[in-house]
């Protein structure tokens, strides 16, 4: 493998499906040891994004280097050092979750202890039930198994959560967290804010095959230039305003509560969330 | 020595270790495929316990007459070839393909040709068994004799598992999804069955029915298989049929691997 600092790095990168055009001119690099989070709607081309980089798609145009080395080459070097958590995949119903990843780590030349990689999962219990009578929480967590049994340097994780109960959301989260823990490098898309919030160092915003925005998820919020201010002052409607210099709004308020002996309530000054951010960007 | 003239021997070294870890990784697969096979019940019975079932039934049927009984020994082996191979393999090459595991496993550094080939194993595997079932049951069972040359018998074998496992790959392209895959296979499968003399002798067929039987493999198949486990025919009598069957076997493995897909349709 090579030592430099990207783990990936994409630049340009154009995919049409006949006249159709999944992504548009796609440009970014992720570091080694960083989460990296794919943010949008659905049909932004995140997908397709994300298959190219796993190699399942060739390319229309630009270049792509996953742990230095081309995708579309489909080296077994690359495919060695790379876990693949899929859209939706399915298993061998006939074979326990401990087979099945006691039977991928030998796909591997250099394996982790499937005992060990059933644990971090969360598997242990459901190890050695067949396959098909787990539930869907537990499926997926079967997908993080045997997508770390190579012990990848890079793992991708296609929306990992979808149609996930809360509980089982914050399980799969834990696993993320774990594998940053282990200095794994992730990508993931998603199009759940606070999934982007709660585990991506640094989320690319995509919408029509392009990246509308693109930095850490507090820094999104913060390179908007508007500030929101409100308040409520007895006997008056409530204030909510819009700006970009808080402090003289902030500064005529508060003189004039303060002459007048009133106090103010529920005081907010707010720089845009992610939430806001993602919704002006990906809005209609 | 130089380490430039070191260079092809290590060359050579890293052949063999790959052609060693190839090997290794077809084996691993192959076993897996056999373990799973077992534990399926359904897919246990329909390739062991039917035909032999099939040969019951026609065993009691035509228990008084020792001609046609001939005739029904080789025309299930021909059956439990085309069960094996051609339509066990469009089948689960549906399943694995719509439900993602073929795409899991591409994202794997098991060679895909190593992956495939351990598929096939698994379906060549279930052919001889199968066979070979069927003509000791044949002999032991019903008193029909044993196969009179074994060598075009096991020629005719492999060209027949060659030909339909082709044919059956080929013919999972064409399926849409999972669903639909015992209609299209039962389509292909059944009426082919039928019309190949594999249940009666086929001079009393009518001749539109036996000219489509001409065109397609089984009949040929079947033939081949009769002519060298009832009269002895070696491959010089049945040449025919055996470039039938080569033909239909090419124009199928061109069409699998121009077709092959590892992604599942989108719907």
């Amino acid at each position: 493998m090579t030592s430099g600092p990207w783990a990936i790095e994409v630049d340009g990168l154009r995919k049409s499906y006949g006249a159709h055009e999944a992504v548009r001119g796609i440009s970014f690099n992720v570091r080694r040891g960083e989460v990296f989070g794919l943010l949008g709607p659905n049909g932004a081309g995140k997908t397709t994004t994300i298959e190219i980089l796993e190699g399942y798609r060739d390319r229309t145009a630009g270049h792509v280097a996953v742990l230095g080395m081309d995708p579309a080459d489909r080296s077994a070097a690359l495919r060695a050092g790379v876990g693949i958590v899929l859209q939706s995949c399915g298993f061998y119903a006939h074979l326990t979750p401990r087979e099945a990843v006691e039977h991928w780590a030998g796909m591997y030349p250099a394996p982790r202890d499937p005992a060990e990689v059933l644990a971090l999962a969360g598997l242990e219990e459901a190890a050695d039930r067949r396959t098909r009578t787990l539930s869907g929480g537990q499926q997926r967590r079967l997908d993080f198994a045997l997508a770390l049994v190579g012990d990848p340097e890079l793992i991708f994780l296609d929306e990992p959560t979808v149609g996930f109960d809360p509980a089982a959301r914050r399980a799969a989260w834990d696993v993320v967290r774990s594998l940053r823990d282990l200095g794994k490098t992730v990508v993931l898309t998603t199009h759940y804010l606070d999934e982007a919030q709660a585990l991506a160092d640094r989320v690319a915003i995509v919408k029509d095959g392009r990246i509308l925005a693109e930095g850490p998820p507090s820094e999104l919020g913060a390179a908007a230039p508007r500030y929101r201010v409100a308040y409520r002052v007895d006997g008056a409607p409530p204030v909510d305003v819009e700006t970009d210099d808080p402090t003289a709004v902030l500064h005529e308020a508060t003189a004039a509560a303060l002459a007048r002996g009133q106090r103010l309530e529920d005081l907010v000054v707010a720089r845009p969330s992610l939430e806001e951010v993602y919704l002006e960007l990906t809005g209609p | 020595m130089t380490d430039a003239a070191l260079e092809p021997l290590r060359t050579a070294g890293a052949q063999r270790a790959r052609g060693g870890a190839w090997l290794r990784a077809a084996w691993r697969q192959y076993r897996l495929e056999r373990r799973m096979f077992w534990r399926n019940p359904s897919a246990a019975f329909f390739n062991f316990l039917l035909p032999l079932l099939f040969l019951v039934l026609f065993g009691a049927l035509y228990a008084d007459e020792a001609d046609l009984l001939e005739v029904i020994v080789p025309g299930i082996a021909g059956m439990s070839v085309v069960a094996a191979t051609f339509s066990t393999l469009a089948y689960n090459l549906t399943y694995l393909r719509e439900r993602g595991i073929l795409k899991r496993i591409r994202g794997t550094p098991m060679p895909s040709s190593a992956y495939l080939a351990a598929i096939a194993g698994h379906a060549v595997t279930n052919t001889a068994l199968q066979v070979g079932i069927i003509t000791a049951a044949g002999a032991l069972v019903f008193g029909v004799d044993w196969p009179r040359d074994w060598a075009a018998m096991a020629v005719f074998v492999v060209v027949g598992v060659v030909c339909f496992a082709a044919l059956g790959v080929a013919l999972s392209h064409v399926i849409p999804n999972f669903e639909s895959a015992p209609a299209y296979v039962n389509a292909a499968f059944l009426p082919m069955l039928v019309i190949s003399g594999v249940f009666y002798e086929d001079e009393d067929a009518p001749r539109f029915l036996s000219a489509l039987a001409e065109i397609l493999p089984l009949k040929h198949l079947v033939d081949g298989l009769a002519g060298a486990m009832v009269d002895g025919e070696g491959i010089a009598t049945h040449w025919a049929a055996l470039l039938v069957l080569v033909l239909w076997g090419v124009a199928g493995a061109a069409f699998a691997v121009r077709g092959f897909s590892w992604d599942a349709r989108r719907s």
